[in-house]
C-alpha cells in the first residue's frame, strides 16, 4: 500500500507534541558540540589501550607503570609537537590546509544531498592546473598566484562537474563515477608528469617542473627566517573557502536551492528549481573547493607536483566533514584537530617509540565514534536519541 | 471478553502523551474513540499494542493485568489491530499475506501448507461476509478489499478486540459502507471494537459508545444515538465549531483556467489523464472529488508543470500555458498547493522563515542579485505568522516540529498570500485538526470572493461538497461527471466516484 499518505503514523509520537520537539532540538543543539567532543574522547581512551598494546615489551614484562608512561608520553607529545612550538604550529597548518579545503568539498556536495567522495580527483586536476600556471609564468606574483589558484577551482570544478552532468543526465551514481573519476585523474596526472611539457628536465621519475618563485604562496610567518616554517597563505585561502561556504548557504540563492535539493528533493522541484542544474553546479562548487585544495598544495607547501601529491586527503577529508558536521566552521575546527593529530604524531614518533600509526588508528576511532552516534551515546549513557541528523544522501538511481 | 485501560499516562520528555486516560471496551461493543490529530489516540493504542510502555496504569482483559512488552504480547492476548497504513506484500496472493508469519506447515514444519492456509482464509472471509478470493493478488486489489485482508490477518490470529485506526481514510464511500457492513458482522460474533477516527458523522453511525479524547485526556463519552455532530466537535475541539463552511453566492466571472483534450501518461504509455476538458472561471471554486488514483495528482502535476503533458492544451486567461515550469506558473500567478505536505510542500529541516520563502525566495522583494535577503524574508514571516495564525515560538522554528495543522498553514500562507489568478488546492485540509480545517476552508472561500479562480483537488468527498460550486468526478483518469454544487448529492457524486455511473460530461 503506497496510496495512503495521510500522516499520523503511529511511531510519529514527536509529530504530536510541538514541545517535544523543541525539547529534542535543544538537545541535537548540545549534541552539535557533545558528541564530536564525546567521540573525541572516546577515541582517546580506546587509543590509550592500542598504544599500550604496542608497547609489547614492557607488557610482557607486565610492567604497567611503564606502560602508563609510554600512553601518558604519548598523549603528552602529540599536543605538544603539534602546537607546542612555531614549528610545531606551522606543521599543524600545513597539514590542515588541504584539509579544509578539501572537506569543504565534501561538505558542499552532502548538503546538496550528493556523496562526493571524489575529492582526490579533484584535487588532482586543481593541482595540475596550478602546476602548469606556475611552471609556465614568471610573476608578477600578484597576478600569476591568483590566477594559479584559478586554474586549480576551475580544474577542478570541471572534473567534479562531469560528475555532476553523468548524474543529471545519465542518473550514474556519483559514488560510482567519482571512484572512476579518482583513477581517471591519478592516471592521467601520472602521465602528464610525464609528457614534456610537464616534467622536470633531467628526472627519470614523474615529477613537475618546479613553479615559479613568484608564483609561490607567500610564507604565512613572513617575519621570520627560519625556513622549515613552511606555512603559507594556502592556510588564509582555506578559511576564505570556509567563508565562501558560510556566504553560499547562509546567504546566497543558489544556495538555499542547493541546501533545498539536498534536504528534500521534491519540494525543489515543486518551488520551480532545476534539480538537473543544481546537481551539477553543487559537484561544480565541491570539485573548485578540492581543486583549490590541490592548487594550495602545489603552490604553496610542494612547489612542483609529484604523483601523489593528493595523498589521502580527499578521504580524510570525509572524516573532516563528518566530524565537522558539513558546517564551516566545524570542518575548520575538525581539519585542525587532524592537523594536530599529524604534526604531532611525527614528532611523537620521534620523541617516543610509539609509531605513527597509532595516529591513524586516533583518526580511525574517532571517526568511527562520529559515525555510530548510537555507540557513542551508550557508552556516555546519554538518554536521549535526538533527532541527530546523520548525513543523508538519496539512493542509487535516484 | 473486556478489555480496560485503567489509568493510562503516557509522558514524552516535556509532554504528556495520556493522562489517566481510561477506556473499556466488551467483546460485541463497537467503541468509537475520536479525537483530533495529536490528541494522543495513537499514543494510547500504541500503548495498548505494546509499542510503547506506559509510564502509569494498567491494561486488564476480563480483570487480569496485562504486560505486553511487544506486538507480539498483545496479538497472543486477543488484540489485533487494523493500521492505517496496510502492510501486505504486494505480489503476494490473499492467503499468502494472511498467514505469513504464522503459516500453517507441514511435513515436520519444513512445508508451507498453503492448501490449509487458503481453506482457512476461505472461511473466515465467507464467516464474515467479505468475498475474498484466497488466490487473488494484492497488487490487483482495490484498496477497499486491500483492507478486508488485513482484518482477515487480524482473525486469522484470533483477535477477540479489533482496533481500527482510521479505517475509511483509503475508502470510497460505497466502500466505507461496505466496511460499516463488516463491522456489524464482526459485532454481531461477539468480537470487541475499537474505532478510532476523525471523522464524526461516522463515528455516530457505528459506534455503541464514543470516547472524546483532547489534549491526552478523555473529555468524556457520548451516546451516539443522542449527540449531534456538533456537540461531539465541540467536545474534540474545546469550543464551538462551526462545520458548515459558511459561503455567500457568487457569481463566476471570465475564465481563468481551460483544460482542452488533456492527456497524460506514464513512461510506458499508459494513459493516466485522459482528454480531460475542464474550465475554472473567476470567483469559482471547482472541487475536483474522486478516489484516490484516479488521475487527479497526475492531473494536477502536469498541470503545473511537474510532469509533462501529452496531448491537449492549457489555457491560464488565453495565454497557452501548456509547457509551463513550476517556476513559470508561480510567475504567472498560480498558487500550488501540494498533495503530500511533507514530500512536496515543505522542507521538514528548515525554519519557517525558510519555507515560506520556498516558492518566492527567487523575486525581489526576498532577493535580489546573487543573494537572499533573509531580514526582508523574516519580516515577511513575522507578517504572515500573526496574518495566517500559525502556532509557533517563532519564526526561527523548524517547520518539523510544528503539528501538521500549522505546517499546512505555512503552505497556505506561502501560496495565498500574493496577487494570484488561480490557486489550486490540493488536499488542503487532509489530517488536520478541525480549527485548522475550518480556518484553510475560509481562506480558500475568502480567495474565491476576491475573485480568485480556484481549484480544489480532495479524495475527501464531505470537503469538495462544502467547498465547491461545481463537482468535477474524476474516474479512472477520465472526467464522468461536472455537476452544479446546487443540483447534486452526496449519493450522486458518490456513484460517480465509483465509476457506478457516467454521465455525458
Amino acid at each position: 500500500m503506497t496510496a495512503a499518505t495521510v500522516d499520523g503514523s503511529p511511531a510519529a509520537a514527536p509529530e504530536e507534541k510541538p514541545k517535544l520537539v523543541v525539547f529534542f532540538d535543544r538537545i541535537d543543539a548540545y549534541n552539535n558540540l557533545l558528541l564530536p567532543f564525546l567521540a573525541i574522547v572516546s577515541a582517546l581512551i580506546v587509543g590509550a589501550f592500542i598504544i599500550g598494546l604496542t608497547d609489547i615489551d614492557r607488557l610482557k614484562e607486565g610492567d604497567i607503570g611503564g606502560i602508563l608512561t609510554t600512553i601518558k608520553d604519548a598523549y603528552i607529545a602529540l599536543p605538544t609537537g603539534a602546537l607546542g612550538s612555531l614549528g610545531g604550529i606551522s606543521e599543524t597548518i600545513v597539514s590542515a590546509t588541504p584539509l579544509i579545503l578539501a572537506g569543504l568539498c565534501f561538505a558542499v556536495a552532502a548538503r546538496s544531498g550528493l556523496f562526493n567522495i571524489g575529492a582526490t580527483g579533484q584535487m588532482f586536476a586543481g593541482g595540475m592546473a596550478s602546476v602548469w600556471v606556475g611552471f609556465t609564468m614568471d610573476g608578477p606574483g600578484i597576478v600569476q598566484v591568483p590566477l594559479a589558484l584559478l586554474a586549480g577551482i576551475i580544474a577542478g570544478g570541471l572534473w567534479g562537474g562531469i560528475v555532476g552532468i553523468l548524474k543529471a543526465r545519465t542518473g550514474a551514481h556519483e559514488v560510482i563515477t567519482t571512484i572512476m573519476t579518482n583513477y581517471i585523474a591519478g592516471l592521467l596526472t601520472l602521465w602528464l608528469l610525464k609528457t614534456e611539457a610537464f616534467q622536470q628536465p633531467g628526472k627519470d621519475n614523474p615529477v613537475s617542473k618546479t613553479v615559479s618563485d613568484k608564483g609561490r604562496l607567500p610564507e604565512l610567518f613572513f617575519w621570520s627566517d627560519d625556513p622549515s616554517l613552511r606555512a603559507h597563505w594556502g592556510f588564509l585561502v582555506a578559511l576564505g573557502g570556509a567563508v565562501f561556504m558560510w556566504w553560499l548557504f547562509e546567504r546566497s540563492k543558489v544556495g538555499f536551492e542547493l541546501r533545498t535539493f539536498g534536504s528534500n528533493a521534491d519540494a525543489a522541484r515543486y518551488a520551480g528549481m532545476k534539480p538537473a542544474t543544481l546537481t551539477t553546479l553543487a559537484m561544480f562548487i565541491a570539485g573548485g573547493l578540492a581543486g583549490l585544495g590541490g592548487a594550495t598544495q602545489i603552490i604553496g607547501t610542494q612547489g612542483y607536483a609529484t604523483e601523489s601529491f593528493a595523498g589521502s586527503i580527499g578521504f580524510d577529508a570525509i572524516a573532516v566533514a563528518l566530524l565537522g558536521r558539513n558546517k564551516p566552521v566545524g570542518i575548520v575546527f575538525a581539519a585542525f584537530l587532524f592537523g594536530i593529530l599529524e604534526a604531532g604524531g611525527r614528532k611523537m614518533q620521534l620523541e617516543t617509540d610509539i609509531p605513527l600509526d597509532v595516529v591513524l588508528v586516533l583518526r580511525a576511532l574517532i571517526v568511527l565514534f562520529i559515525a555510530a552516534p548510537a555507540l557513542t551515546r551508550l557508552i556516555w549513557r546519554l538518554k536521549s536519541e535526538g533527532s541527530t541528523s546523520v548525513l543523508q544522501f538519496r539512493g542509487w538511481g535516484a | 471478553m473486556e478489555l480496560e485501560l485503567r489509568g493510562i499516562t503516557k509522558r514524552f520528555p516535556g509532554v504528556v502523551a495520556n493522562d489517566d486516560v481510561n477506556l473499556h471496551v466488551r467483546g460485541g461493543e463497537v467503541l468509537a474513540l475520536v479525537g483530533e490529530n495529536g490528541a494522543g489516540k495513537s499514543t494510547l493504542m500504541n500503548v495498548l499494542y505494546g509499542l510503547y510502555k506506559a509510564d502509569e496504569g494498567e491494561i486488564l482483559i476480563d480483570g487480569v493485568p496485562q504486560h505486553f512488552t511487544s506486538p507480539r504480547d498483545a496479538i497472543a492476548a486477543g488484540i489485533g489491530m487494523v493500521h492505517q497504513h496496510f502492510m501486505l506484500v504486494p505480489v503476494f496472493t490473499v492467503a499468502e499475506n494472511v498467514v505469513m508469519g504464522v503459516e500453517p506447515t507441514s511435513l515436520g514444519g519444513i512445508k508451507l501448507d498453503l492448501a490449509t492456509a487458503r481453506e482457512q482464509v476461505r472461511t473466515i472471509s465467507e464467516q464474515y461476509g467479505m468475498h475474498l478470493d484466497p488466490d487473488a493478488l494484492i497488487e490487483d486489489m482495490p484498496v477497499g478489499l486491500q483492507q478486508r485482508v488485513e482484518i482477515i490477518k487480524v482473525l486469522f490470529r484470533h483477535a477477540k478486540i479489533v482496533v481500527f485506526d482510521e479505517p475509511t481514510a483509503v475508502l470510497t464511500p460505497q466502500e466505507i459502507d461496505d466496511f460499516f457492513v463488516i463491522v456489524e458482522s464482526l459485532k454481531a460474533d461477539g468480537k470487541g471494537i475499537v474505532f478510532i477516527t476523525h471523522k464524526l458523522r461516522e463515528a455516530i453511525k457505528v459506534a455503541d459508545r464514543i470516547e472524546v479524547l483532547r489534549r491526552g485526556k478523555t473529555v468524556g463519552d457520548a451516546d451516539p444515538k443522542t449527540v449531534k455532530d456538533t456537540e461531539l466537535a465541540e467536545m474534540m475541539v474545546g469550543r464551538p465549531v462551526d462545520l458548515v463552511v459558511d459561503k455567500a453566492q457568487h457569481e463566476p466571472g471570465d475564465v481563468v483556467l481551460e483544460l482542452r483534450d488533456f492527456t497524460v501518461s506514464d513512461p510506458s504509455g499508459r494513459v493516466l489523464v485522459d482528454h480531460v476538458g475542464l474550465q475554472v472561471r473567476a470567483g469559482e471554486i471547482v472541487g475536483i472529488a474522486g478516489v484516490q488514483g484516479n488521475g487527479q495528482t497526475e492531473l494536477v502535476d502536469a498541470l503545473v508543470g511537474l510532469r509533462r503533458v501529452a496531448g491537449g492544451t492549457v489555457h491560464l486567461v488565453g495565454q497557452d500555458i501548456t509547457v509551463a515550469t513550476p517556476r513559470d506558473m508561480h510567475r504567472h500567478g498560480v498558487a500550488h498547493i501540494p498533495e503530500d505536505r511533507q514530500r512536496e510542500g515543505i522542507v521538514k529541516d528548515f525554519d519557517i522563515t525558510e519555507n515560506l520563502a520556498l516558492t518566492g525566495y527567487y523575486a525581489p522583494p526576498l532577493s535580489s542579485g546573487l543573494t537572499i535577503d533573509w531580514k526582508a524574508a523574516r519580516t515577511t514571516a513575522e507578517h504572515l505568522v500573526e496574518q495566517f495564525d500559525i502556532r509557533t515560538p517563532s519564526v526561527d522554528t523548524g517547520v518539523g516540529t510544528l503539528s501538521g495543522g500549522n505546517q499546512q498553514k505555512v503552505i497556505v500562507a506561502r501560496e495565498l498570500s500574493r496577487d494570484l489568478k488561480l490557486a489550486i488546492a490540493c488536499q488542503p485540509t487532509r489530517g488536520i485538526d478541525v480549527g485548522s480545517i475550518e480556518y484553510i476552508h475560509e481562506r480558500i472561500v475568502a480567495l474565491r470572493d476576491a475573485g480568485v479562480a480556484v481549484l480544489v483537488v480532495s479524495t475527501e468527498l464531505d470537503e469538495v461538497m462544502a467547498l465547491a460550486d461545481r463537482v468535477v468526478v474524476m474516474y479512472r483518469g477520465k472526467v464522468v461527471a461536472d455537476l452544479p454544487r446546487a443540483s447534486t448529492s452526496h449519493n450522486e457524486v458518490g456513484l460517480y466516484m465509483a465509476g457506478a455511473k457516467e454521465s455525458a460530461a
